[in-house]
């Protein structure tokens, strides 16, 4: 698998992501893109963009990183068929730029979560998420003040239709609309959510659950 | 040329900061608020001198960046 990790001016998981898809091997190390590039490496299989704070949350969580350059070349990459992951402010940030339906509002108990919470794969159906077993519950961290998923009615029912919720909190935290912490996009091809599967990919962390999701990607972007 | 916009939430989408801000105004003994709706105000220093020019360009720039129309609506006051 190549990949690239973007880096915006307050991305601050950037280091954490590329060592998580490091760390399942593939075609060199992850490369650190900054946002102000223009276009993207060749013959990227994934994108990722990470958590963090990009330019200060200012006007809205990722709505600035969303005009960055580099999105443009990222939206082109997602439309031509590339696989794109966002964590946190990366899943704002996919949101922002039209990638994925809806918006991450204010968690609902205005607070700043940071703990390890309950999930459950609600589909093995794409490259992400193929190595969990179906409706597997597993554990991952999250760290946000804004993830409180929001669309409206005929949105979230398109996404239960088409199985596109990847993950759901089994006791949501920040009241986001049915327990949604990830989606996928149309084509499936397309993952925004707000755990941290990378804070939660190595034994040192005391939870691996995470790692499950770069060992799936790196296993369906093995060359045949 | 001077453009004033507010940005709101969409009717129907919940606002948390508002109801925190009129929880706490009932807390201060302001009795009587039934409702607290919290947006914000963009102020913008335009070179054009056409007011509907002016007024097409902002909205323009409210739709690809000052509003996320998913959750937000925006009003435009132009002079």
């Amino acid at each position: 698998m190549k990949s690239a990790v973007i880096q915006f001016p307050g991305s601050n998981c950037d280091r954490d992501l590329a060592m998580a898809l490091n760390r399942v091997g593939g075609a060199g190390p992850a490369q650190i893109v900054w946002h102000k590039e223009t276009s993207l490496p060749a013959g990227l299989d994934l994108v990722a963009i990470p958590g963090g704070f990009s330019f200060g949350d200012y006007l809205r969580c990722g709505a600035i990183a969303a005009r960055s350059p580099i999105t443009r070349a990222i939206v082109a990459f997602a439309k031509r068929g590339g696989h794109v992951l966002g964590v946190c402010n990366g899943f704002q940030v996919l949101t922002e730029a039209g990638l994925l339906p809806g918006a991450l509002m204010r968690n609902a108990n205005l607070k700043y979560i940071c703990r390890t919470v309950g999930l459950r794969v609600d589909t093995t159906d794409s490259a992400f998420t193929a190595g969990y077993a179906p409706g597997q519950e597993i554990a991952l961290p999250i760290a946000h003040h804004d993830g409180n998923y929001t669309a409206d009615a005929d949105t979230l029912a398109r996404l239960e239709d088409a199985g596109r919720v990847a993950f759901r909190y089994t006791d949501n935290p920040n009241g986001s609309a049915g327990d949604i912490a990830g989606i996928l996009s149309a084509n499936r091809r397309v993952l925004g959510m707000m755990p941290h599967p990378e804070r939660a990919s190595e034994t040192a962390h005391g939870n691996t659950d995470g790692a499950v999701l770069f060992r799936s990607l790196a296993d369906a972007m093995a060359p045949a | 040329m001077k453009a004033r916009v507010h940005v709101m939430l969409k009717a129907g989408v919940l606002d948390p900061q508002g109801e925190a801000v009129r929880h706490a105004l009932g807390t201060l003994g302001f009795s009587g608020v039934d409702g607290v709706r919290q947006g914000k105000v963009i102020d913008l220093e335009l070179a054009e001198t056409d007011a509907q020019k002016a007024r097409a360009a902002v909205e323009e720039m409210c739709e690809k960046l000052l509003a996320n129309t998913v959750i937000e609506r925006y009003d435009i006051e132009i002079g």
